[in-house]
């Protein structure tokens, strides 16, 4: 250590150690991660969401709205449009889980100790999302499984794995504006309401659960610049094509691109600097 | 057993600093509250420097600045001879925290508390799991190793964290209000383990609201109100300054209660005001600095055929410091939790609160 504060003075100007080299991050990254699946171990419940939603959802509007929307009889064709638009739903809504529980994790001295040791402090962010990211491949395994049992077909699978990838992509994206609200708002609750104001709206005034062709000309102008409606219609076209999807999948990846690289600093920068 | 202790020390690196921590000028205001005004301190490498304060003094925004959890307004710091601004990282590597509200993960046990950080220090899985269960073992956690730690009394928790803070061998420790809230049992418990880590050539900076602690663990002491340091010194300087002990005497025959108390002002050795009497429980009441004082006065009493019943040494009370040291007593305004306060320290929410009481 002696010798290297004299060979490697930072590259900041000043004579800091290094910043932590990618290997040693990705060991903090995998050590904190492991601290929240832990975590899940510890407290089964925390994972119902992740498992009930996708089921209760998924039943909900195929069984209750599908035969309105649809028309009677017509479920297997809802199942069809509902499943991606609830493929690209569940990203949103455990994104919001994100920041209740960074959250409350400040409410513990727990985040002093993370931020006093040696390590970047976005690791202990990245873990977070990186173990959400698993979580939320699990609530989509678990909505395609429900989809397939009530009849959902899929023509092209390497399309499917590009929905559920794109779909990922996504929803990442909005952990990090979750992440930054947690380290931001006071409580839990703040969060909740705040996210749901903003979910809502913007779940319902999409193409996740009806085409837009049957709403009034201003929404479908919402309707239309919503990240969400490309990404629940980039999944349906690359699970069973009839539609064109690249324009849909350009619009999703510069959505994720976009707020990832907005948010993910202001993130970090708030987590560094909370007093 | 040898230790995994591979960490850098900085004794013999070359410095050559005595000190290993220094703050000049510090200043840390939130709003219009000015937690920090201006503070000094030194604390020599290898010993124990006790920083006295009540509630709202700004105990706990001097840790969080050296331990790099916030940023000075102006002034400067050093810990191990690295600048808690321009070399964080480095800092880092150095220092153990245990912060005044428990930061143990409740949901894991305390073993993979433990683990968790050594890995978190770089330490590989197999040193990172001898060292937590070498630090579980040290710190009598052994049997509740496996347990989550919200099944661990308050006691636990606290050498939970200290373990923690080992964990990386630091060579400065920062400690805030490591008993507060313990019961007396449990306080000496945390006591000894602090002494433990002393002896290990630890240097330690440790706040607290008790005279009593600081005289039990700090070489030096530092009293701060308001963001000010308004003493400095020794522990035996301070305590001449403050009246040190006081020595509660009881004759066995109460009408001796004034005699008691004329033939001690007679010695002339006891400290300005000399003694006082205190009619209600048969007792008087005299100051004394040393413990030759202590000897002196027994000494004295006896030659004048005064046959004591009881003999106790009390210590001057936080309150009692504040009182000879600046004139006013503690005020304890602006403390966390103040309801005066609305927008009071933001890192006491109701959680912290219930923590602090649940400890
Ligand atoms: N994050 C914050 N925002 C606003 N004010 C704060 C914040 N943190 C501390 N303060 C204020 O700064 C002052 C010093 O607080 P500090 O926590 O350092 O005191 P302390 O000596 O540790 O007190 P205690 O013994 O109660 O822990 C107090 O008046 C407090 O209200
Ligand atoms: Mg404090």
């Amino acid at each position: 250590m002696s010798a290297a504060v004299i060979e490697s003075p930072a590259a900041s100007g000043t004579d800091d150690a290094p910043r932590i080299g990618l290997r040693a991050h990705l060991r903090h990254i995998s050590a904190l991660a492991r601290r929240n699946v832990l975590w899940i171990r510890q407290d089964p419940e925390s994972m119902f969401d992740v498992v009930l939603m996708p089921i209760v959802f998924t039943l909900l509007f195929v069984f209750v709205f599908g035969g309105a929307i649809a028309g009677q009889g017509n479920q297997d064709e809802y199942v069809n449009y509902v499943v991606p638009g609830l493929m690209a739903m569940m990203g949103m809504n455990i994104a919001m889980g994100v920041g209740t529980g960074f959250n409350q994790d400040f409410q513990t001295g727990v985040m002093d100790r993370f931020r006093s040791l040696p390590i970047s402090r976005a690791s202990v962010l990245i873990a977070k999302i990186a173990v959400e990211i698993g979580r939320l491949l699990l609530a989509t395994a678990i909505l395609l499984s429900v989809g397939f049992l009530l009849g959902l077909s899929v023509s092209n699978v390497p399309g499917l794995l590009a929905a559920i990838g794109l779909a990922l992509v996504f929803g990442s994206s909005i952990m990090w504006i979750f992440l930054t609200m947690g380290v931001v708002m006071k409580n839990a609750q703040a969060i909740q309401g705040m996210g749901f104001l903003v979910l809502m709206p913007l779940q319902f005034g999409s193409s996740i659960f009806s085409p837009p062709s049957t709403m009034p000309g201003w929404l479908r102008t919402f309707t239309d610049y919503n990240p969400l409606s490309s990404l629940a219609d980039a999944a349906r076209g690359l699970m069973n094509g009839g539609q064109p999807v690249a324009h849909d999948i350009m619009i999703t990846l510069v959505w994720s691109v976009v707020i990832t690289v907005a948010m993910a600093p202001v993130a970090i920068h708030k987590y560094r600097t909370k007093t | 057993m040898t230790r995994i202790d591979d960490k850098p020390r900085r004794k013999g690196d070359g410095t050559g600093r005595p000190d290993a921590v220094t703050v000049r000028g510090l200043v840390k205001h939130y709003g219009e509250t000015k937690a920090l005004d201006g503070v000094d301190l030194d604390v020599r490498e290898g010993t124990v420097r006790g920083v006295l304060g009540p509630n709202g003094a700004g105990k706990t925004t001097l840790v969080r600045i050296l331990s790099t959890l916030l940023v000075p307004d102006a002034g400067r710091a050093t810990v191990a001879g690295f600048d808690v601004v321009r070399q964080p990282r480095r800092l880092r590597r150095v220092i153990g925290l245990t912060g005044q509200y428990a930061s143990v993960d409740e949901k894991l046990s305390g073993r993979e508390n433990l683990y968790l950080i050594g890995r978190l220090l770089d330490l590989s899985r197999r040193d990172a799991r001898t060292r937590a269960d070498e630090l579980l073992e040290r710190f009598s956690l052994t049997d509740a190793a496996k347990r989550p730690a919200s099944t661990y009394s308050g006691g636990m928790r606290r050498r939970l964290d200290l373990a923690a803070s080992m964990i990386g061998s630091p060579t400065v420790l920062f400690l805030d209000e490591p008993t507060t809230g313990l019961d007396p049992r449990t306080r000496n418990e945390v006591w000894n383990e602090v002494e433990r880590m002393v002896g290990d050539g630890v240097t330690v900076l440790l706040t607290t609201q008790y005279m009593e602690e600081a005289e039990q663990l700090a070489n030096e002491l530092t009293v701060i109100d308001r963001g000010k340091v308004i003493a400095n010194g020794g522990i035996e300087e301070l305590k001449a300054k403050v009246g040190g002990r006081t020595l509660r005497i009881r004759p066995a025959d109460p009408l001796e209660l004034r005699p008691t108390a004329a033939a001690l002002d007679e010695f002339g050795l006891t400290g300005p005001g000399g003694s006082t009497v205190d009619a209600a429980t048969g007792t008087v009441l005299v100051p004394i600095l040393s413990d030759e004082q202590l000897t002196a006065v027994v000494g004295g009493l006896t030659a004048r055929g005064i046959t004591l019943a009881g003999l106790s040494t009390e210590l001057p009370s936080l309150d009692e410091v504040f009182l000879s040291l600046t004139g006013h007593r503690a005020t304890g305004s602006a403390g966390p939790g103040d309801p005066d306060d609305p927008d009071g320290p933001r890192d006491t929410p109701a959680g912290r609160s219930y923590e602090e009481a649940a400890v």
